[in-house]
């Protein structure tokens, strides 16, 4: 049987980013703050903290906590979001937030919390993705201890192909096996998962293509998160 | 807000000599930046750095049924957030007093210096009209968000086309775009803020000075046949303003609006040019 996917709408290779911009401090009030872009999907993020957790009963004395927040502007999209936190939003908020306190050393931290806000500015699939590369590189310009750093790809399966980083096009894909789009984040050291999420269809046999295709994009994340840190602002979107 | 009270004593010794912790003159705006290209999903958007403040603006459109009272007028909705991004005071939650009264206030400019044609928005009187929503987010907050978001929102309308609209089917298509830009006049309205704070008053605070101030007085002004015309204002905070305090603010505000409206008109048609 022929494959009905043969090549990407935006004729990239399968296995390729879109352009990335990656940028650090691009908002002075922050600890810490990031833009990262997968092409169209623009997130930012900044960090406050760690500071001293109110209301004091919520403070763990053992460890801080990461309060994530994920939003989407209502203009990011082509029909008006309505602004304010939704099921999916608190979802993603959390998530995230679990992602990001994988990599971070909150033993250090007992008694505070550290306030990470994601904002995707303009999307076109894979915005929570975009939003926790941008937060993990707020963090660790924020300077706070972290064990490793994290990154996170979709992956997809359009059909028959594995492809790495979808696009919205790719997601509505419903011709021969459909579409499956599974978001991951994954440590840069030690290479765990730290945020899984599929919806779609995908055989058994098939998933661990996935994972090594997102372990070589997240490696490629990596690159571009550490040199954006180094304070380099990359802009690939430009060529 | 929680200025230590010795920073507030040291911006009014300055004041006094019409001197400010950062050099500027009393009435002296800092640099006003202005970009667009926010989101390619938008009608319209900008985004405006006044130094370090950042506000970043949207306008999407869709379609209603008019107002009973307006059966022929397109509709206009101005929101406004302080995101968590902008700053550590802000918490999450619906918005709170302060952006809710930034949004009613550039949304006062708009509407009552008639920049927009509203007639222009009617589809069919009675059934149709077009709604244009205004999403105002502030990104990082140095004070004076005011008068950053008042100049965004105007940009953002002023670089704005229509959607495509399917007639038959009334529907309006998401993220496709005409080229055809708002029915805008050329009553361009133009937000001031003028703060008092001890005896003295100034214009686009800093952070530290915007909790140090007092009370403040926005100002919306357009261009009329001959003269400057003030389509909205508002007082905000408890100590009043005298009667002297006024007059200079009206002097001021006519000089600001001279120097400051042109460089950020300037700098507009600039971004309408290059669009």
């Amino acid at each position: 049987m022929t494959s009905t996917f043969t090549k990407r709408p935006d004729k990239r290779k399968f296995d390729e980013l879109r352009p990335i911009k990656a940028e650090t401090g691009i908002i002075p009030n922050a600890d810490g703050s990031a833009l990262f872009a997968f092409g169209e999907t623009v997130a930012i993020a900044a960090v406050y903290g760690p500071k001293p957790l109110h209301p004091a009963h919520m403070q763990d004395p053992e460890r801080g906590i990461i309060r994530c927040n994920y939003n989407m502007l209502p203009f990011s999209v082509t029909e008006r979001a309505k602004p304010g936190p939704n099921r999916r939003s608190k979802e993603i908020s959390m998530v995230a937030g679990n992602a990001l306190a994988s990599v971070v050393d909150l033993a250090r931290f007992p008694g505070t919390v550290i306030d990470v806000e994601i904002l995707i500015l303009q999307a076109n699939a894979s915005t929570r993705c975009a939003g926790i590369n941008a937060a993990a590189m707020a963090l660790a310009q924020a300077g706070v201890v972290m064990k490793e750093m994290v990154s996170s790809v979709s992956i997809g399966k359009m059909d028959d192909k594995i492809v790495t980083d979808v696009i919205k096009e790719e997601e509505d894909w419903e011709e021969g096996e459909g579409a499956t789009d599974i978001a991951f984040s994954m440590t840069s050291r030690t290479k765990q998962i730290t945020h899984l999420q599929l919806d779609g269809i995908i055989q058994t046999q098939r998933f661990m293509e996935a994972v090594e295709a997102a372990r070589v994009a997240c490696e490629k994340i990596h690159d571009y998160q550490i040199r954006a840190l180094k304070g380099e602002k990359i802009d690939e979107t430009k060529k | 807000m929680n200025l230590p009270n010795i920073n507030k004593k040291r911006i009014i010794s300055l004041l006094k000599d019409g001197k400010r912790l950062d050099g500027r003159k009393p009435f002296e705006y800092r640099d006003i930046e202005i970009e667009t290209g926010i989101s390619i999903n938008a009608e319209g958007t900008s985004r405006v750095r006044i130094g370090k403040t950042e506000v970043i603006v949207g306008v999407k459109m869709s379609t209603q049924e008019p107002y009973t009272d307006h059966e022929d007028e397109g509709t206009m909705v101005t929101s406004m957030e302080f995101s968590q991004v902008a700053g550590e005071r802000y918490e999450s939650g619906p918005p709170q007093m302060d952006s809710i009264e930034i949004a009613r206030v550039v949304d006062r400019g708009i509407r009552e210096s008639r920049f927009i044609d509203w007639k222009k928005l009617c589809i069919k009187a009675g059934e149709k009209v077009w709604s244009i929503m205004i999403d105002i987010y502030c990104i990082n907050d140095d004070g004076d968000v005011m008068d950053a978001s008042a100049i965004g929102a105007v940009v953002a309308l002023r670089l704005a086309r229509f959607p495509k609209y399917d007639k038959e089917n009334e529907a309006v298509l998401y993220g496709e775009f005409t080229d055809d830009p708002l029915p805008l006049t050329d009553h361009v309205p133009f937000t001031m803020t003028f703060h008092k704070i001890g005896e003295s008053l100034l214009a686009d605070p800093n952070r530290d000075e915007e909790d140090a101030a007092d009370s403040r007085i926005t100002l919306s002004v357009s261009s009329g046949k001959k003269e400057k015309m003030i389509n909205a204002m508002q007082k905000g905070g408890i100590i009043g303003i005298t009667i002297q305090e006024m007059e200079e603010i009206i002097t001021q505000a006519e000089k600001v609006y001279d120097k400051v409206f042109e460089e950020v008109e300037k700098k507009t048609k600039n971004l309408i040019k290059s669009k």
